[in-house]
């Protein structure tokens, strides 16, 4: 199973597509790692600097509809390579929400509130976040301050995680 | 309880319901481009699986970018290439037979009412025209429908559109499917299927409703769907003629595709297109949009006409038809790119080419081209491009450009202007 637990990025607006999560001229790449540089290149957002706030991360929590736009796996494997492999969202498009899974992967879905509360507490400080898969918890700290947030995940979904993903669960299964 | 059309497809195909209301379905066909499968099939190599499920129910093209620009791309295809010969995969469309997926797929009759389809390519909702459902999935689904056969699914949800009214004149499939898309939103689908129905959809060709279909997704949905009926059939004839005794019988078969006249919807929404006008997108996402008369004088660089959106014949005509006997602006690069070599090939008896080529308009091979800034026809900072593609967001046909949507009507009278406008100028100076 991958590590979902360590360091949050903050991108702070809905409708984030995958065209900004790795642009359509990376798409010639044939090898995952060759991405890496490249993830959120094209996004725009006040102070954010794709290569600079990218270093480090491994979660990230976003506002609605992230990863909208085109079907490429290119988006999850562009933040699998930089070591992100938890995103944390208010709602994601569905086919990159069903990458994510399939490649084993966490797209978590919280409400709007606490996605809310998150972004008010803890985006402008350096937040640390632990994924518990066994109670289904969030912890997310910062220095002071600590908030725990439940998560659910289904039950499919989180078999693709513990295979490792779908081609692995398939492969057993059918 | 009645069912809808994604209903009734995915119970004929269930092949297990591992949990809650995820259904793993069998597959009719996998479609397969240079862009999203070498990943695929590199992984099935490396986990020792390099085979298919059935190599006659996979198609594959090399479309994006075609001829290969450079080495990266040429590897591509050549992947692509190897792997169908060592597969057995004779549906494979190289260049000189290649053209845009989502038009060559339904063209060489590769769809059917009722199918179930993937294919790497979000797009691929275009095929839901012929009353199947097609979906647009990432490459790992890609690999398993190639291995397997099957894909898993949330059990559909539908909205049903219901389409009625008379369709303007200058108004077509492009600037219905564009409000629709300014009313649900970018996400107002997500997860779900639309069913596009009514007066206005009976009335369409198969090419008007792919277009419609094709953006279904740029409002999150799954697939569109519209019903299969005798246009269905006609289109589809060449291919079926042999499976049934008249087109009568062919209907009647694929009239169980129909959803039930109890069907559960999340929502029905009716949309009476008497009073629309043309339609045009502004910003990075397709659900800004406005008439083009609130956007009249903008000013553009460049002019596409093409794409699985609207890189038909009948696209092709509309465009010729406002651009016959005039030349397009000084300031304009105009680039046509007929979607497959079937309509480049009409296009060219028909005497369109000619038309765009009188008016200035470059002409390029079958390929899906400038529509996502990967080989030709990419913007520079700060450029405009009026587009027939589906597709607008920030950077999508170079760093720093700006892609309006419209129809390849407008698309055609805003190349002659050099900014936005309605076609009625350009028509109605010539009716005088
Ligand atoms: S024409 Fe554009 S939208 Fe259509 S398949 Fe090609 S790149 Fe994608």
């Amino acid at each position: 199973m991958k590590n979902f637990s360590g360091k949050v990025l903050f991108l702070d607006r809905s409708d984030i597509n995958t065209d900004e999560i790795i642009p359509a001229k990376y798409l010639t790449e044939i090898t995952k790692e060759s991405l890496k540089p490249y993830l959120l290149e094209d996004l725009k957002l006040d102070g954010f600097e794709s290569l600079r706030d990218v270093e480090g991360k491994t979660v990230v929590i976003t506002r609605a509809n992230f990863g909208c736009g085109s079907s490429r796996e290119h988006a999850p494997w562009a933040f699998e390579v930089n070591g992100i492999n938890l995103i944390i969202g208010e709602s994601f498009a569905r086919i990159f929400r069903q990458n994510m899974f399939n490649c084993g992967m966490m797209a978590i879905e919280l409400s709007v509130r606490d996605i809310d509360r998150l972004f008010k507490i803890f985006a402008d400080r350096e937040t640390f976040l632990e994924a518990d898969l066994e109670k289904n918890l969030l912890v997310i700290k910062a220095e002071g301050v600590e908030e725990k947030i439940s998560f659910s995940i289904s039950e499919f979904d989180r078999a693709l995680v513990e295979a490792g993903g779908w081609v692995a669960y398939a492969d057993s299964h059918y | 309880m009645g069912k809808t059309v994604a209903e009734k497809i995915f119970d004929s195909h269930l092949v297990d319901n591992p949990s809650g209301d995820i259904n793993v379905i069998r597959l009719d066909a996998v479609f397969c481009h240079e862009i999203t499968t070498p990943v695929a099939i590199n992984d099935l190599v490396v986990r020792d699986k390099d085979r298919v499920f059935d190599a006659s129910k996979i198609k594959v093209v090399i479309d994006h970018v075609t001829p290969a620009k450079d080495s990266k791309t040429a590897a591509q295809g050549k992947i692509l290439r190897e792997w169908s010969r060592r597969n057995h995969i004779q549906d494979f469309f190289d260049i000189g037979r290649n053209g845009v997926c989502h038009a060559i797929f339904p063209e060489k009759g590769f769809v059917r009412p009722g199918y179930t389809i993937i294919m790497g390519d979000s797009h691929t909702c275009t095929h839901g025209a012929f009353g199947a459902f097609a979906a647009g999935v990432g490459t790992t689904d890609l690999e398993v429908g190639i291995l397997k056969g099957v894909c898993a699914f949330h059990y559909p949800h539908t909205i049903k559109i219901v389409l009625n009214g008379h369709m303007p004149e200058g108004v077509y499939a492009k600037d219905v499917i564009l409000s629709v898309i300014g009313r649900l939103g970018v996400s107002g689908a997500t997860n779900k299927v639309i069913e596009f129905t009514g007066s206005v959809v009976d009335a369409l060709s198969m090419e008007g409703r792919m277009t419609l279909c094709n953006m279904a997704i740029e409002a999150g949905g799954t697939c569109g769907i519209c019903y299969p009926d005798m246009t269905t059939v006609a289109y589809l004839w060449k291919f079926i003629k042999d499976e049934y005794s008249d087109k009568k019988a062919a209907l009647e078969d694929f009239e169980k595709f129909l959803p039930d006249s109890d069907a559960k919807y999340d929502e029905v929404i009716d949309f009476d297109v008497s009073d629309l006008e043309p339609q045009v997108t502004f910003g990075y996402k397709p659900d800004n949009v406005k008439p083009v008369s609130e956007m009249k004088g903008i000013k553009i660089d460049q002019v596409y006409i093409g794409s699985c959106t609207n890189g038909r014949i009948e696209d092709l005509r509309v465009a010729a038809q406002v651009l016959k006997g005039n030349k397009i602006s000084d300031s304009i690069r105009g680039i046509v790119s007929p979607a497959t070599p079937e309509i480049f090939s009409r296009a060219m008896d028909e005497g369109l080419l000619k038309i765009f080529m009188d008016a200035g308009f470059c002409l390029t091979n079958p390929t899906c081209g400038a529509c996502l800034g990967m080989s030709n026809g990419v913007l520079a900072e700060g450029e405009v491009c009026a587009s027939t593609t589906n597709r607008n967001f920030n950077g999508r046909m170079g760093k720093g450009g700006m892609v309006h949507l419209m129809s390849p009507a407008t698309a055609a009278a805003s190349a002659i202007a050099g900014y936005i406008t309605n076609s009625d100028r350009y028509k109605s100076a010539k009716r005088k």
